[in-house]
């Protein structure tokens, strides 16, 4: 019995998540006495997977499928599922798995559970915990169908190497390809060379304590020395500051970096919400009485205009140890 | 044209979550329930279209009672009529069945709109399963939306990075968010709305028997966060010290 995994690729290389998948997978595996195996599309590196305990994978080299469509990605994560005789699937929280789990979960009768922050618990049913109410609660939930579907929460388990030898297959699905004509991609617009929201490891966000968005740049540059992604509170992206792209929160976007450092933003509950899956949380805030201070991890109360560029000296000196 | 909206009713961002029952059941005394936000933008949207094309547009929320106030603000803002899926939402898979049912025994609806995601129990996956139930065209994370000639529709869906425009044609479902319609342009009940969302139909079927695929057994809250750990501002080498040997993300 093997337990599947949907692996990503972002410009050909295993994506991030695909690793935290696999992590997951062989925990579980071990414990159960399973394999894993993962299954993808254009995986340049799949051997890579190895590392995190992957004994195989398999990889669709058909340049049709390495564009990702959410009703062909389905059928071939399926059928996948059906040659390994999967009854556990796991898939990320990316945008296109989220588009593609509730087709899939379709295709398969799979109960599916969403936000998932553990591994299966310990005793008789198959309970996972996951994260209800933005966060602000847990749930145990029992899975009752026989075909398992779980959507972990991104930088939730995290990455564990686990060598394990394993082997790479030409996979061939049967897909109905005409999905890609019913859904027409016309344009993709894509920043690049800047490191995404979702993927990044430290965001630097900046709010309405900056006064205006001519003073942005030392918010970028903290962030480049960082190797950061640069976020934005609701009002600045609002009044067009920023642009909606960085907006996080209850209505933008939710991350979960290791570090989330916000800078003049006083941390209203509907910023948290897209905030709090963050591992650790930095404030700095002229405001000693911010309600995100309350909130985070770590805090320096003082003006920005001071504390940023001072900080920025400081970590490019740490940097250059 | 016919415009189905499918309303989740959601405790207010601001409430208390709390567990009663030996943490069996969220508490709901004292919460506030509103419109889902990510709702509100594809409800808005769907005023939009039925402004400009005298579309029909129709509200579903399958829940008890208790969520008709908050149906009714949806007719305030214009919709025609309600329709009340007489059932606690027990999972999402439940709750597609009971939404497909109505679905596949009505006239044909060329636009479903759901929000993305529900705020309460966060599954973000009712639209998708329902796509799958109705056999309908289905687009999630949906950041825009033009009708064109001859049914066709071009969509904009958020992607890791940006979006992607694809080109599909109707009947489609959509999971929405903000950037379908902006945030100035939200739609909210007026006197006038108010008073004539009383003369319109509320209708409540019974639900369809289903079974359900998943099922909570219990809650906790998150573990509470420790104390801030505050620098002082003159002292950011103590700051760069923490987040690299203690918190180890730099």
């Amino acid at each position: 019995m093997s337990i599947l995994i949907y692996a990503e690729q972002q410009n050909g290389k295993v994506a991030k998540s695909a690793k935290e998948l696999a992590s997951y997978a062989k925990a579980y595996a071990d414990k159960t006495g399973q394999d894993v195996v993962a299954v993808g599309a254009g995986l340049e590196d799949a051997d890579s997977l190895f590392q995190y305990g992957v004994s195989k994978v398999l990889n669709v080299n058909d340049e049709t499928l390495k564009t990702f469509n959410a009703f062909a990605h389905a059928q071939m994560v399926a059928q996948a599922a059906d040659q390994q005789g999967s009854g556990l699937i796991l898939i990320s929280d990316s945008n296109d798995a989220v588009y593609m789990g509730s087709i899939l979960a379709d295709k398969l009768e799979a109960g599916y559970v969403s936000h998932v922050i553990g591994l299966p618990e310990d005793g008789g049913n198959f309970t996972v915990k996951r994260k209800v109410f933005s966060n602000k609660g847990i749930a145990y939930t029992e899975v009752l169908s026989d075909k398992k579907l779980l959507r972990l929460a991104k930088n939730s388990f995290g990455i564990i190497e686990n060598p394990v030898s394993g082997s790479v297959e030409d996979f061939k699905p049967e897909i109905d390809k005409s999905v890609y004509e019913t859904y027409k991609i016309t344009k993709v617009d894509k920043a690049t060379g800047k490191v995404s929201l979702s993927d990044a490891d430290i965001i630097v966000s900046a709010g309405r304590g900056l006064k205006g968005p001519e003073n942005w740049g030392m918010i970028e540059e903290l962030a480049e020395v960082l190797g950061a992604a640069t976020a934005c509170s609701k009002p600045v992206a609002d009044i067009g500051w920023r642009p909606h792209t960085e907006h996080v929160g209850q209505t933008g976007k939710q991350v979960a970096p290791n570090l989330y450092i916000a800078i003049g933003i006083s941390g209203a509950i509907q910023h948290l919400a897209g905030v709090n899956g963050s591992k650790n949380m930095l404030v700095i805030n002229n405001d000693p009485e911010a309600p995100f201070f309350k909130a985070a991890d770590y805090g320096v109360v003082g003006d920005a205009f001071e504390v940023v560029p001072n900080l920025i000296e400081k970590l490019k000196a740490f940097k250059n140890q | 044209m016919r415009i189905l909206f499918l309303m989740s009713s959601v405790p207010d961002t601001t409430s208390k979550i709390n567990f009663t029952d030996n943490n069996t059941k969220f508490d709901e005394s004292g919460i506030q329930y509103v419109i889902n936000p990510h709702d509100e933008f594809g409800l808005t949207k769907a005023m939009q279209i039925k402004e400009k094309t005298g579309a029909e547009l129709v509200v579903l929320n399958v829940g008890t009672a208790k969520t008709e106030p908050v149906i009714r603000k949806v007719l305030a803002i214009g919709a025609d009529k309600a329709v009340r899926i007489d059932a606690d939402p027990l999972d999402s898979y439940f709750t597609a069945v009971q939404i497909a049912h109505y679905i596949n025994n009505h006239d044909e609806f060329d636009l479903i709109i759901a929000g993305k995601e529900s705020l309460d129990y966060n599954g973000g996956m009712v639209h998708g399963l329902v796509a799958g139930m109705t056999g309908k065209h289905f687009i999630n994370a949906v950041i825009g939306l033009e009708l064109k000639d001859n049914n066709a529709v071009e969509v904009a869906r958020e992607i890791d990075g940006g979006k992607e425009f694809i080109e599909t044609s109707l009947p489609l479902i959509i999971g929405g968010q903000k950037g379908l319609v902006k945030e100035e342009e939200l739609r909210i009940p007026n006197m006038r709305g108010i008073m004539m969302a009383r003369k319109k139909p509320l209708e409540v079927l019974p639900a369809v028997e289903a079974t359900v695929k998943t099922k909570i057994d219990k809650f906790e809250k998150p573990a509470p966060k420790g104390a801030i750990k505050l620098v002082d501002k003159d002292n950011l080498d103590q700051l760069i010290d923490l987040l690299h040997n203690e918190a180890k993300v730099i």
